[in-house]
Formats: C-alpha cells, sequence, structure tokens
C-alpha cells in the first residue's frame, strides 16, 4: 500500500459520512442499551424511512457519549443538538424537528460544564464513530498512526515518541510506558508478546469496558503499535467474562482489521505481522495483576508470582512480554498523530496527559469523563459531576477502589495527579472514581472493601490470606459497635503488617482504604468504639438494655 | 431433535473449541468457558470428558474451575437474578436490597432456591453505575431499584411460568 492509497481510503470513508446532512448517532455502549437504546435507534431508522428523509439522515450506532446516566443519549451531527432520556417514542419528533430547532424536553446543553470541561484523547472517537464500522475508524484518521510507524518510523523512535510524550501506564501503577516498551525491546528471545490488560477489577469501576465498546480500533491499532516497537508479533487481550458487549465488539474489530491487513501477515504490505487473540478472564480480581493474569492465560490457575522476573524478561510461557493497559493502548495512536510534545504539553510535572475517570457514586452526572492531569477533584466533583445528588453534603471520593483510599472535603483543591494522590494516602489507580455524601458511613465502606479483598485473596501468602480475614472480623466487630480500643490498636498494627510482607499487590495494598479513613475519618471510628454509634446511621450497632440505677 | 442429538451437537461447540486451540493444555480456560456457554454449569461428566480430552488431570480441573468466580459448577435456577454489590451500588442501598431478597425468597447469595426456580447471584459492578442500584433479572437490567420494587419484579418474574 503506498501513502496515497492509504490516505484515499479514510477519505472515501469521511466522504461517506458527508454525503449525510444529518448524522443521528445513538449511544450503544452498555449502560444506554441498558435502557434500551438499540429500540431508540431501530425507531429512529424507521421514522426517517416513513418521514421520506432517507437522503439526508443517516442513523447510526456509537460508544459510550459519557452521560450515561442520562442515557440514553442521542446525538445530531455530533453535538449540534444533543438528547439524553430518549424513549423509543420520542423518535418520530426527533426526526420531524432535524431540520427546526431542536426538541425541547429531551435536549441536553452541550455547552454544560460536563462537556466543555473535559479533554478528550484516549476517547477522542467516543461518541462520534459507530464501534462496529471500521470505515468510520478509519475516516477519522485509523491506522494511520500504525501505517506512519511502520513506513516511517524505527522501533527506536516509536519507543522515544513515548518516552517523550511521558505517558504513564493506566492501569494503576504508573510505570513509564516509554522504559517498559524499551526494556521489552531489549529484551533477548525468539518470541515476544504483547498483552492488552483488560481485566478491570475494581468494582464500580467501567473505563476499559467502556472504551473496548466505544473504539475498539484504537486499542488494536495501539497494541500493534507496541508490538512493532518491541519486537513482537502476536498479541492477547485478557478480558473479563463478565463483559459480553465488549468481546463481542473487540472480536469483531480484530476480524475486521485482519480483512483490511491492519493485523496479519505484511501488515500494510510492510515486513511487519502481529495477530490479536481474546482470552476471556473468568472473575478473579487477582488476575488483573500481570504475574497472575499471564498464568491465567497459561490455563492455570491465576496465583501471582514473585518478581523479579518482570514479564518484561520472562512473561508468557517465559518469553520477553510486554504488559499494558487498555487505557493506555487507547494513547498510543493519538500520541504518534498528534506527536509527543503536544501530550506532554498537557498535565503536570510527573503526570503528562489525560485520564479516563469512571464517576460514580452519590453524584449528578455518573458517567465516563477524560481530563487533564492537574485538573483539582474540585472541578471533577462539582463542575463535571454537577455536584451531590439531592444537594447533600459531600463527604468524601473514593480512588483506586479496593487498593485506594478515601479522599475528604479538606482536599479538594488538591491537584490530581500521581503524586499528589499518592500524597493523601490514595492512588491514581485505574480510574474508578465514587463520591459518597454523608450518608456513608467510612467504616462501613473500610469494611466493604476488605470484604472484597478477603474474598479475592488467592491464598497463596499468608498474611494477604489470614490478615485479609482477620482485617475484616476486627472492622466487622467496630461496625457492630463491639470493640475495644485494644481492637483498633490490632488493627493499625496489622495494616503494617500485612502492606509489608504481602507477596503481590493485592496484599500490599489491601490496607489503604482502612489506613485512609483512620487517617481523616478518625473520629467516625472512635464513636463507633466509644459512643456505640454510628454517625451516618449505617452500620446497626444492637443496644444492649443499661441498667436503670 | 432427540434428547441425545441435542447434547451431541452441544458436545461438538465444546470440541470445537478445543480444537481451535489444538488441544493444548493452555486451552482449559477457554474449555470452561465454552462448557458452561453450552451447558450452562460445568458438570461432572464434562469435566471428565475436558479431562481426557486435553490431558489435564481432574484434580487440576476442579482447582481451576473453583477458583475462578465466574464458573460453576451447579446447575442454575430456572430464573436468576444478579445484584450488583459494586462500589456505586453499594454505597446507594445494596445491602438493605440484599436482605429483603433474601428473606422473601428465602435464597442466599451464590445459590439456587430449593424448588430450583431461583438463583440469586451477586457481581462486581455491571457497568451500569449511572443506573446504580442495579440488578440483572433473567438478563435484563433494572436500574434505580429499592427493595420494593425488587421484591415485586422477582415475584413476579418466578410467577410468571407457573
Ligand atoms: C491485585 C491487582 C489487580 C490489578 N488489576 C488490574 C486491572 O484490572 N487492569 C489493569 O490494567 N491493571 C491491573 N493491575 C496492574 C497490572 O499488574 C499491571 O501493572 C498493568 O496491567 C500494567 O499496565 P500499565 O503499565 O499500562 O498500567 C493490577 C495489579 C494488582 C496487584
Ligand atoms: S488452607 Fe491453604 S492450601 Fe487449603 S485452600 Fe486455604 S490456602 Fe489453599
Ligand atoms: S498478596 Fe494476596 S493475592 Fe497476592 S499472592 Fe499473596 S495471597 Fe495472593
Ligand atoms: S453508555 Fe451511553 S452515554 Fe455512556
Ligand atoms: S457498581 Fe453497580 S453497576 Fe457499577
Amino acid at each position: 500500500m503506498t501513502p496515497e492509497e492509504f490516505k484515499k481510503i479514510g477519505e472515501t470513508h469521511q466522504k461517506k459520512r458527508e454525503a449525510f446532512k444529518y448524522n443521528i448517532n445513538v449511544c450503544t455502549a452498555a449502560a444506554c442499551v441498558s435502557l434500551q437504546s438499540e429500540k431508540v435507534k431501530d425507531e429512529l431508522a424507521s421514522q426517517v424511512k416513513e418521514q421520506g428523509k432517507k437522503e439526508s439522515c443517516r442513523i447510526s450506532g456509537t460508544g459510550c457519549l459519557g452521560l450515561c446516566a442520562s442515557g440514553p443519549l442521542v446525538t445530531i451531527n455530533n453535538g449540534q443538538a444533543l438528547y439524553g432520556g430518549v424513549k423509543p417514542g420520542d423518535a418520530a419528533d426527533i426526526v420531524k424537528s432535524i431540520d427546526k430547532k431542536p426538541v425541547k424536553r429531551l435536549e441536553i446543553p452541550a455547552d454544560m460544564p460536563f462537556f466543555a470541561r473535559q479533554t478528550k484523547i484516549a476517547l477522542e472517537h467516543c461518541g462520534n464513530t459507530d464501534p462496529e464500522v471500521l470505515g468510520d475508524y478509519l475516516a477519522l484518521e485509523g491506522y494511520e498512526a500504525l501505517y506512519n510507524c511502520l513506513t516511517t518510523m524505527q522501533p527506536v523512535e516509536v519507543i522515544d515518541t513515548m518516552v517523550k510524550s511521558g505517558l504513564r501506564g493506566r492501569g494503576g501503577g504508573g510505570y513509564p510506558v516509554g522504559l517498559k516498551w524499551s526494556t521489552v525491546h531489549k529484551a533477548v528471545g525468539t518470541k515476544k508478546f504483547v498483552i492488552c490488560n483488560a481485566d478491570e477489577g475494581d468494582p464500580g469501576a467501567f473505563m476499559d469496558r467502556s472504551m473496548l465498546e466505544s473504539d475498539p480500533h484504537s486499542i488494536v491499532e495501539g497494541m500493534a503499535i507496541a508490538g512493532y516497537a518491541v519486537g513482537a508479533t502476536h498479541g492477547y487481550v485478557y478480558i473479563r467474562g463478565e463483559y459480553p458487549l465488549a468481546i463481542k465488539r473487540l472480536k469483531a474489530a480484530i476480524k475486521q482489521a485482519e480483512r483490511q491487513g491492519f493485523l496479519g501477515k505484511n501488515i500494510c504490505g510492510t515486513p511487519f505481522s502481529f495477530d490479536v487473540e481474546i482470552r476471556l478472564g473468568a472473575g478473579a480480581f487477582v488476575c488483573g495483576e500481570e504475574t497472575a493474569l499471564i498464568a491465567s492465560i497459561e490455563g492455570k490457575r491465576g496465583t501471582p508470582r514473585p518478581r523479579p522476573p518482570y514479564p518484561a524478561q520472562y512473561g508468557l510461557w517465559g518469553f520477553p512480554t510486554l504488559i499494558n493497559n487498555v487505557e493506555t493502548f487507547a494513547n498510543i495512536s493519538p500520541i504518534v498523530r498528534k506527536g509527543a510534545d503536544y501530550y506532554a504539553s498537557i498535565g503536570t510535572e510527573r503526570s503528562k496527559g489525560t485520564k479516563v475517570f469512571a464517576l460514580a457514586g452519590s453524584i449528578n452526572n455518573t458517567g465516563l469523563i477524560e481530563v487533564p492531569m492537574g485538573i483539582t477533584l474540585r472541578e471533577i466533583v462539582f463542575e463535571i459531576g454537577g455536584g451531590i445528588i439531592g444537594g447533600k453534603k459531600f463527604k468524601a471520593v473514593q480512588t483506586g477502589g479496593p487498593s485506594g483510599g478515601c479522599i475528604p472535603d479538606e482536599y479538594l483543591d488538591m491537584k490530581v495527579d500521581y503524586e499528589s494522590l499518592a500524597q493523601v494516602g490514595s492512588i491514581m489507580g485505574s480510574g474508578g472514581m465514587i463520591v459518597m455524601d454523608e450518608t456513608s458511613c467510612m467504616v462501613d465502606v473500610a469494611k466493604y472493601f476488605m470484604d472484597f479483598c478477603r474474598s479475592e485473596s488467592c491464598g497463596k501468602c499468608a498474611p494477604c490470606r489470614v490478615g485479609t480475614a482477620q482485617m475484616y472480623n476486627l472492622l466487622n466487630l467496630i461496625s457492630e459497635g463491639k470493640a475495644t480500643m485494644h481492637d483498633m490498636e490490632l488493627l493499625e498494627e496489622l495494616c503494617d503488617v500485612v502492606r509489608n510482607t504481602s507477596l503481590c499487590g493485592l496484599g500490599q495494598t489491601a490496607a489503604n482504604p482502612v489506613l485512609s479513613t483512620i487517617r481523616f475519618f478518625r473520629d467516625e471510628y472512635l464513636a463507633h468504639i466509644k459512643d456505640k454509634k454510628c454517625p451516618a446511621g449505617v452500620c446497626v450497632i444492637e443496644h444492649k438494655e443499661e441498667a436503670v440505677l | 431433535m432427540n434428547e441425545a442429538a441435542s447434547k451431541d451437537k452441544r458436545r461438538k461447540l465444546v470440541d470445537a473449541t478445543m480444537r481451535r486451540y489444538g488441544h493444548s493444555q493452555y486451552a482449559l480456560i477457554e474449555t470452561l468457558h465454552s462448557v458452561q456457554e453450552v451447558y450452562g454449569f460445568l458438570d461432572d461428566e464434562n469435566l471428565k470428558y475436558v479431562s481426557d480430552a486435553l490431558r489435564v488431570p481432574l484434580s487440576k480441573i476442579y482447582g481451576v474451575a473453583t477458583f475462578y468466580h465466574f464458573f460453576t459448577l451447579k446447575p442454575q435456577g430456572d430464573h436468576t437474578a444478579v445484584l450488583c454489590t459494586g462500589t456505586a451500588c453499594y454505597i446507594k442501598g445494596v445491602p438493605a436490597i440484599l436482605s429483603a431478597i433474601r428473606n422473601n425468597f428465602s435464597v442466599e447469595a451464590g445459590e439456587t432456591r430449593e424448588d430450583g426456580k431461583l438463583s440469586l447471584l451477586t457481581a462486581r459492578c455491571i457497568g451500569s453505575c449511572g443506573l446504580s442500584p442495579a440488578i440483572v433479572l433473567d438478563g435484563e437490567i433494572a436500574g434505580q431499584i429499592t427493595p420494593e420494587i425488587v421484591v415485586d419484579r422477582i415475584g413476579r418474574m418466578i410467577q410468571n411460568d407457573a
């Protein structure tokens, strides 16, 4: 394929889209599908036919538009009009008004802060392409980055671009991407692998799933570029079995890419060959940990092993293996296209670019957002998120899921980046962000996460297996008003032991939700222990009849 | 179609999965996914079959099957309710919903009712946090539920085929 031929593919698809005066997009990502957006789409299509507007209107499905709580969402020409809470019965009015004033009762202002305050890079195509149509992706410069890497750049130059961009792994650890790629590139092996970690274990996070459902080709493209850079010929996507829609779309995308020669032998007519296979996870949080994930792909129980050796040296079947998160891969092609400098111009000193968050909990605008690093929590919660539901009082925001912590209101003006979050005892994590109001009890939240860690501990090492169970029991005693101050001390000691002696990240970080809630909400713990009261009224405390004097 | 033939057809789907991976032992998890998809759960007979076909000891297969939450060794009830216990749902009142279901339908989380009518399962985030708290009833997501709504919906769901 010559560069001219390649350019032409994209232009043809672009023209096809532009031939329609009105592109009506219906969100067909999971949250909207669960609100019957497929029916809305069908109804819109039949209304277009009925009203004789087939020449001017094109109906497509599209990825997540972000504002999932107001679904099903429909947009016309990418934001010319944006409708929320659309029912199949609304289709007639939407089509009728297409060249007139928008339908007032359904309208969501497209300039609301929710949209205006975001910077979309990893999510650049979410909501404006049909995830099931390769042509849509190609029309928006899809696979151009891969093509350019293969035809104009050496692998080391691609790696250099990643180093310069400052991109860090988005799966939670924040390890520099360029450095990891370079290690795998230099590692010696007769074969090398690229793995995309789509196990998304944090219970309350849905970024990776949304990206796979909304723009699967960008992940495939990112993996192929990574393969070229590190010298791998084979890729795996390890994806949660509980994500049927994401699996289906990813499968379709891989097939389409193979057919068009963006995967397979001699990609785009170059010597580079790369294919991608899907492996289903089976519901074990610990399998998100890289060595456990590799064991699972090998068909075994997913238990972690000590590192080093790191997968970069000794990974899948003993071969050098690059493992990155879904969002990390989604950033690759935009960085190649827009340049490392552009990416590095966004963000803070040590955290470059943007981060995708799944915003949920007691917040008005639940959904999927992408913001520049360095934005404050206050901006996320009160501007983008639209504040707390029912005007209740903000209490804390939880990041990092079972490995993270709860951040109280005195830190709302803190900048969101890897370092600042770590300083307040939480972590960036993979992007789950749960907002809590005054009706949440922090002891109960700590207990919830410990229950999770206790049941997800793989049992390989004693500190985590026994420690998480013990910590859960102590938290349970506290929540029931049956604990003493001695139990509290014991809990804090245990946190320390489990953190320092566990084998993998699950155990090492399991204490974080407890430590951070003790640090910022000690009063609440004391109220349960000393006054036998749950200030938020969540925990059930049985009061023994006090003897009447 | 008689029973033997339909059994045969399902076996073929499992065989196809194993063949795709060249009957490699690495294919164990994919094969178990396939068995569960076509049979609904991992039954003894099929586990033995897979054990022979992939030359993996049965003990190892049990080890793998019980390690992963997604796999179930027991048949499911006529109807299933999958309650989301992810963080967003949890803080919006899942504990009360869970006890309402348990009390009204005498079924424990992760189990099937004695009469085989209802299985109650839990999941960590079903991706509908915007609609939390959420539950999946026979494959359909219901959002913004309360204990009352859920008890009513499940009640109607299991009564329907009486
Ligand atoms: C218990 C545990 C669970 C993890 N779960 C995930 C996960 O669901 N998704 C993910 O991308 N990384 C997860 N990780 C991090 C991975 O081990 C690995 O660091 C990551 O996939 C590397 O990709 P990145 O550099 O692009 O972030 C987990 C780590 C631990 C210790
Ligand atoms: S007791 Fe030990 S060997 Fe047995 S299941 Fe627990 S951790 Fe595994
Ligand atoms: S820390 Fe926990 S999850 Fe990790 S290896 Fe040890 S027991 Fe398993
Ligand atoms: S799933 Fe439709 S807006 Fe997010
Ligand atoms: S936490 Fe329940 S749907 Fe996400």
